[in-house]
């Protein structure tokens, strides 16, 4: 990792480790908006890692956004980080200003992440593009995910006008980021207490049958990362994103089934309570998945491009550069 | 919990550059190879195909002078990515020089890496290895197989009794790495095992096809009867066969082949769904675009391990993750594929699609099972991870 990155990493991870405990975590979820979280963020300038500099932005690349929104993950983080990094890069790409505050993107007007916290919503339109909606235009009707997240529905008194930018890519992209980190954390928790938990007089991690489902959630917490990593990438190499982005999703969609339906298994019922932390990583792993096209909506459209270019090509694509 | 490390990484220029060369000698090599053939992937067995391997300097190319061009292990990791994507027969040099080539190299002696090293780089020199019994399968510590000190005629070597089983390619190998016991086991069970060079003409040597499951004669039953072996045969310290061999096996464990051995399959079924009419392609898309994505984040994370293999680390958990995730994605391929052809299979005249479906639906069971099954990987994981 780069000096930058490395910087970038450890205040990430500093801040939401001294942000976020269970208190805020459930004032958060019951509709308080973690002010203090939020500003110790945009103090650090974390929202606006992909803004360029000369717009007060960190001028970071996707790897280093990765950084944060793997972070991001690690602690369920509830504010709308990952929604302001993506948006501030499509408002920058599109050479328009990325104002200061929450921001959201949207592939869907009925389920807008924060939308009533942010001062602008990215709303994907056709071919590709997105139009921009200040917060002061629209009508907002409050829902939340069951990561009890806000995600509202707006209504809107004009179109606005569009620009260029790919908003359910990001959405994705993003989504794949941070559940690649909220992945790698469930793990550890995980590890940690089969280590601690007896039964029987053993550790529960002495057992075979857990052993063996922790070493295939250690594989898909591989997977998932590599996955993510991969897409963040390719958007910074400029190549054509799609492909990298579809398997980002599907492959962090996928892995994040398999996270939350093992590490229930192994907390046993301690982990099915209220009181302990492992259901803020979980439920958000299951909205995650299913927000800015599920597995299916990716592998649907990544097969037949797949199909499209036929299986003569199918080598060249895995191996190219 | 200790970190598992997976950076992405390149394949630097220079292995790049070698692409575009391999796949022209492909093309070329197996114009008229089979798809029904190119299915069997590492276990297509051709001599002269090896042959002409090795006389274009792709065989042992990390080697170190003077046996070897001492080239990058990631220039290796194209050709091979390229070999297994091609399905071409590389069984004949494929287990000399993947893992017996290394393990001579970094325990053997010099009369060892002279008699068999110039062989295996120009793909004339054939290995198998010689681990399993009938009796001691994971649990490889257990072996009962044994060489026991003795002169004879006045030589001083080792006499060799006992019976290997499943070794790959016997029958048409030159030399077999054996492992054998040589003293008491202790109480870690891991000592008293050494490895030994054998030449297979030598005589009270036997060895024996077993048919598999799908007709084919590729392991074998060998069996020793007080086979005479010089001392200069074994192969690094006496006593020290576990921890060699433990060696040995990380070299076979993140590598392409194990998650390209079904490749043949995933492209035909990609050619199947590319020509399906658009009213009957339901989950077909889908379950491309899927194995594709698995597919594309295997390759990274074992690219990622073979950097840092290269670069002289040695991160065996992240290899026996990769082999874990890579079997269970071939082993998924079959499956997906038998549910879109909807229809069973045919044998002899059907398209390359059910050919290669055919043999991978039965060749599959076992990518669990060789080098090491599933639940033994997974309890090496759960070692990494602090579990036991
Ligand atoms: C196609 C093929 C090629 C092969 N080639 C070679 C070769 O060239 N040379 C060679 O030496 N060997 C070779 N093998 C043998 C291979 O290494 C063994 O099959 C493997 O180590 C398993 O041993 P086993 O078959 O005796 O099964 P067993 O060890 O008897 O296992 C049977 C089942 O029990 C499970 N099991 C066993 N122990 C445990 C445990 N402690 N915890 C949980 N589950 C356990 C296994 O996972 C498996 O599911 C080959 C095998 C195959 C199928």
């Amino acid at each position: 990792m780069t000096d930058t990155r490395n910087m970038i990493a450890e205040t990430a991870e500093r801040l939401f480790a001294a942000h976020l405990d269970s208190a805020v975590m459930d004032a958060a979820e019951a509709g308080t908006w973690p002010a203090a979280l939020w500003d110790e963020i945009a103090a650090n300038g974390l929202d606006r890692v992909l803004v360029p500099a000369e717009q007060d932005g960190i001028g970071g690349d996707w790897e280093d956004a990765f950084v944060i929104l793997a972070a991001a993950g690690r602690h369920a983080a509830p504010v709308p980080l990952a929604e302001t990094i993506g948006a501030g890069w499509l408002l920058a790409r599109a050479g328009l200003d990325v104002p200061a505050g929450p921001l959201s993107l949207a592939d869907d007007r009925a389920r807008v992440p924060w939308a009533r916290q942010a001062v602008q919503v990215l709303l994907s339109a056709d071919e590709g593009c997105f139009t921009v909606h200040d917060i002061a235009a629209m009508g907002i009707t409050p829902d939340r995910n069951v990561g009890r997240d806000p995600r509202d529905g707006i209504t809107l008194s004009e179109d606005g006008t569009a620009h260029a930018g790919d908003v359910g890519m990001i959405g994705a992209l993003v989504r794949s980021c941070q559940m690649a980190g909220a992945i790698a954390e469930v793990l550890a928790l995980c590890v940690t207490y089969a280590g601690e938990r007896v039964q029987f007089g053993r550790p529960i991690g002495k057992f075979q049958a857990i052993q063996q489902q922790l070493a295939v959630l250690a594989g898909e917490t591989a997977a998932a990362e590599m996955a993510a990593r991969n897409a963040c990438r390719a958007l910074d190499r400029g190549d054509d994103v799609m492909f990298a982005v579809a398997s980002a999703k599907i492959r962090t969609g996928e892995a994040a089934g398999k996270a939350a339906a093992i590490s229930h298994q192994v907390f046993g019922a301690i982990g099915f309570t209220d009181e302990h932390h492992l259901h803020y990583l979980t439920r958000r792993l299951w909205s995650w998945r299913a927000e800015f096209g599920a597995e299916r909506v990716w592998a649907e459209r990544l097969g037949r491009a797949l199909a499209a270019q036929g299986a003569d090509q199918l080598w060249p694509a895995l191996t190219a550069r | 919990m200790p970190p598992l490390i997976f950076e992405p990484c390149d394949l630097p220029d220079e292995a790049e550059a070698l692409r575009g060369e391999v796949r022209a000698f492909l093309a070329e090599e197996l114009a008229d190879y089979p798809v029904s053939k190119r299915a069997h992937s590492w276990i297509g067995f051709d001599g002269e195909f090896s042959r002409n391997l090795g006389a274009r300097g792709w065989l042992g190319m990390t080697w170190p002078a003077p046996w070897g061009p001492g080239r990058s292990a990631l220039e290796r990791y194209v050709v091979i990515e390229e070999l297994l994507a091609a399905g071409a027969p590389v069984a004949a040099h494929w287990i000399a020089e993947r893992q017996s080539g290394p393990l001579l190299l970094r325990f053997g002696n010099d009369e060892q890496r002279a008699l068999c090293l110039p062989g295996i780089i120009a793909g004339e020199t054939y290995f198998c290895i010689g681990m399993s019994e009938p009796d001691s399968g994971s649990d490889l510590a257990s072996i009962r197989s044994k060489a026991v000190r003795a002169e004879v005629k006045g030589e001083a070597g080792w006499v060799v009794t006992g019976r290997k089983v499943w070794s790959t390619y016997a029958q048409n190998s030159h030399y077999m790495i054996a492992l054998l016991r040589t003293g008491d086991a202790g109480e870690s069970r891991h000592d008293g095992t050494t490895q030994f060079l054998i030449d297979l003409s030598l005589p009270g040597l036997e060895v024996r096809p077993i048919r598999n499951l799908l007709g084919d004669e590729e392991f074998n039953e060998v069996t020793f009867d007080e086979v005479f072996v010089p001392e200069a045969m074994m192969i690094g310290a006496e006593g020290e066969g576990w921890r060699q061999v433990t060696a040995e096996l990380a070299f076979e464990r993140s590598g392409p082949d194990r998650f390209l051995s079904a490749y043949a399959l995933l492209a035909e079924l990609v050619r199947f769904v590319s020509a399906l009419p658009s009213d009957a392609t339901a989950g077909a898309h889908d379950a491309i675009g899927r194995l594709y994505a698995h597919l594309t984040s295997l390759r990274a994370l074992s690219i990622s391990v073979a950097t840092r293999l290269d670069a002289g680390e040695e991160p065996a958990l992240e290899a026996s993750v990769v082999k874990d995730l890579g079997v269970t994605f071939e082993q998924s391929i079959p499956e997906i594929a038998q549910q879109i052809l909807g229809i069973a299979p045919r044998l002899d005249g059907g398209s390359d699609f059910e050919a290669s479906l055919a043999y991978v639906q039965q060749a599959c069971v076992s990518f669990s099972l060789r080098g090491g099954t599933t639940e033994i990987m997974r309890g090496v994981i759960a070692r990494g991870l602090g579990l036991r």
